[in-house]
């Protein structure tokens, strides 16, 4: 349906109509005058044939003529034409005679008959039977007195009817229909061949305009399009060209700056880090010798230490933030049974005894995944059950073939419906007023790239009995168990 | 008491590092350039190399390598920013055991030190009752003496290379997960980066002579971690 709207189709139905309505216009009013021109001419040379005859032959025909001398008169005149085609019925009252013995003339109709009694001009009636046009005329034979001029012509009651077959000018006609035809033919194919060549013209400069702007939308924005001639289809090449190299300058400005600053905050935790490695190195000497020094210094010491600590993790999760943007995150892929997983990142952190879990039995739930991570993801959700939740906070991990669910549910008041749409932002707080965490902002933010890269989905979302849910599904992509080598 | 032999650029990391190492009972030697660092090795004769991989002149891999060539047992602990992670690829292939990412606390880069200590010194866990030598095909394990032998000849493997041979060893037939070797072998807890292992079996491959295609001894499991073979 859509290609009968095309620019194309109505181009050509649009050349073919013109053509269409000049050829058998053209067609139409030369085919009209040309026949009457040839019938015209053929009956007015047969009609003056046949009179030249008449006047040469009346005078031998005795009044009142008999049978024979009619049929005489007949064939005399229908042999005055070379080619015999004439046919000459001559009657005198209810006497006639004929050129052709037994013909019935069913050409010359009783109106003709009427016609020629009645008048003494010469009457002429083409006539198309048995399929083939005839041209019959019918005159009377007149009688005037020559040396009298004005003298009344008085009738002689002789009527002579000729029939002439008029197949020439038939078949002259009918080639005249057969080349307007013919002529049309050609001119709605030209027709056609114009318009396609038309539309391709304009189809081909729309074509590529329309692919252009699909690259360009795809995000290929050094897409140019070749600029041939000078019509509007050009200009438009040209101002999309425009447009095109404006979107490319706009949008690689925006991305140099979002660069620069992701840049920069890489730049900064680099830098940070090795003024942190040592000050790392030594918080354990400052702990161990803290208790031998006064309480003030004790105490700053201490401080010390433990911000060094959290400083050390915050730099570390700016610099985890800044490879998930630069897409410099990579996953270590390994095959790990995932209950088992969770077990250790609880157990590793101590939380084994603190936090409820309701896990599949051993290697039920098997995935490929970077192990590293998925401990990041879990001690991350569980951190901030505790934190922000209430206990029980309940692990829980389910799946089928495809698909792990994992779920972390505290039974705190809830996450605030206008807040749940940026937990995963980073450094987000929904309470402006609320004091310091101990977290450095970014770990739900980290989790959510964490979940991400492995191609999974991590939702919050308020549960109907109260707290707050974090699900997690992530993709198993496992491998058959085949071993590389049997010995 | 350990020897470590410290190199490392800055001068900051490089004092307090030494400082807390020291703090932990070891002998520290420090050194603020590969070339340095090459020297002091002859001198010192260190435990231990812990190496910055991010060194200004010869790099750290440069001098991972030039130790392996000089010392195929020497225990090597890289240490590295997280997020190079082709360095430390290239430098477990390089032949160092294991890796600390900084900035890293006194007690965590001193547990590694002993642990990769450890594994110079000890059996594999699970050993007890095996003959002291055992032969699998042409190659003699010696759980005594702590020697390797393929076709009678000693081979020269570093601290992880052996007592991950000794592990697989011990339990001929069984499959180790990742997880498994990472904490028997390197002391990593679960989620240690298992890269430590594939690479440390690579090595153990190479240094054993294995067809890389159809190895004999030591076997892949896809999708679940390693096992040995007696061909």
């Amino acid at each position: 349906m859509r290609r009968l709207r095309g620019l194309r189709f109505r181009l050509v139905v649009a050349f073919g109509l013109v053509a269409a309505v000049s050829a058998v216009t053209t067609g139409a009013l030369t085919f009209r005058e040309a026949r009457t021109g040839v019938l015209q001419q053929s009956q007015d040379a047969t009609i003056r044939q046949l009179r030249a005859q008449l006047n040469q032959h009346a005078a031998e025909l005795a009044l009142p003529p008999e049978r024979s001398a009619l049929r005489k008169f007949a064939e005399d005149t229908a042999a005055t034409e070379s080619q015999g085609s004439w046919r000459v019925l001559v009657t005198y009252g209810d006497l006639s005679g004929s050129s052709a013995s037994g013909d019935p003339f069913t050409e010359v109709t009783p109106a003709l008959r009427e016609a020629v009694a009645s008048s003494r001009a010469t009457v002429f009636q083409r006539v198309r039977h048995d399929g083939r046009t005839s041209l019959v005329v019918g005159m009377s034979i007149l009688f005037s007195t020559q040396r009298i001029p004005d003298s009344v012509e008085t009738a002689s009651g002789v009527r002579v009817f000729l029939v002439v077959p008029q197949t020439t000018e038939q078949a002259y006609v009918d080639a005249l229909v057969t080349a307007a035809e013919r002529a049309m033919v050609a001119a709605l194919a030209l027709a056609v061949v114009l318009a396609l060549l038309a539309a391709r013209g304009v189809l081909v400069p729309v074509r590529k305009l329309r692919l252009a702007t699909r690259r360009v939308a795809e995000g290929r924005l050094d897409t140019r399009l070749a600029v041939n001639g000078s019509d509007e289809l050009a200009e438009l090449s040209h101002t999309f060209n425009e447009t095109a190299a404006a979107l490319e300058t706009s949008v690689a400005e925006l991305r140099e700056m979002e660069a620069r600053a992701r840049r920069f905050a890489a730049d900064v935790s680099h830098e940070l880090r090795t003024p942190l490695a040592a000050m790392s190195a030594v918080t354990d000497v400052l702990d161990e010798d803290a208790a031998r020094l006064d309480p003030d210094t004790a105490t700053a010491v201490r401080l010390i230490s433990t911000e060094t600590v959290k400083l050390a993790r915050l730099v570390d999760d700016l610099m985890e933030i800044s490879r998930f943007d630069a897409g410099a995150a990579v996953l270590h892929l390994d095959e790990i049974d995932l209950a088992e997983s969770i077990r250790r990142t609880l157990g590793s952190r101590g939380w084994t005894d603190t936090v409820e879990t309701e896990l599949p039995p051993p290697h039920a739930v098997r995935a490929r995944v970077d192990p590293r991570r998925i401990d990041v993801v879990v001690a991350n959700l569980v951190g901030n059950a505790l934190k922000h939740g209430a206990r029980p906070v309940t692990v829980r991990l389910g799946g089928d073939d495809t698909v792990a669910v994992i779920e972390v549910r505290d039974s705190g008041p809830g996450i605030p419906s206008d807040v749940l749409p940026h937990v995963f932002e980073r450094f987000y707080k929904s309470d402006s007023a609320r004091i310091r965490s101990e977290g450095s902002g970014l770990g739900l933010a980290i989790t959510a790239e964490n979940v991400r890269l492995h191609g999974g989905t991590v939702r919050a979302a308020g549960h109907p009995a109260g707290g707050a849910v974090f699900t997690v599904e992530l993709p198993l992509r496992r491998a058959e168990p085949t071993e590389e080598y049997r010995p | 008491m350990s020897r470590v032999l410290l190199i490392e650029d800055d001068p900051a990391v490089r004092e307090g590092v030494a400082l807390a190492l020291r703090r932990q009972g070891h002998d520290v030697a420090a050194a603020a350039t590969g070339e340095e660092g090459l020297e002091r090795l002859r001198s010192f004769r260190p435990d231990i190399v812990v190496l910055d991989l991010m060194l200004p002149g010869m790099t750290g891999l440069e001098v991972c390598r030039t130790v392996r060539n000089l010392d195929q047992t020497l225990p090597i602990i890289m240490a590295t920013a997280r997020g190079d992670e082709v360095d430390i690829v290239v430098g477990l292939e390089a032949g160092a055991d294991d890796y600390v990412v900084k900035p890293v606390l006194a007690r965590v880069l001193d547990a590694r030190i002993r642990a990769v200590l450890r594994r110079a010194a000890g059996a594999a866990p699970g050993a007890e009752g095996l003959p002291k030598i055992h032969t699998y095909g042409e190659l003699a394990v010696d759980r005594a003496g702590l020697t390797v032998a393929l076709h009678g000849e000693p081979i020269a493997l570093a601290p992880s290379e052996l007592r991950l041979l000794l592990t697989l060893t011990a339990s001929p037939g069984q499959v180790f997960s990742r997880q498994q070797l990472l904490e028997a072998v390197w002391e990593h807890d679960y989620h240690g980066d298992a890269r430590l292992v594939d690479a440390c079996v690579k090595r153990l491959r190479t240094k054993m002579s294995e067809p890389p295609r159809a190895p004999r001894y030591i076997h892949t499991v896809r999708g679940f971690g390693y096992r040995f073979a007696a061909p």
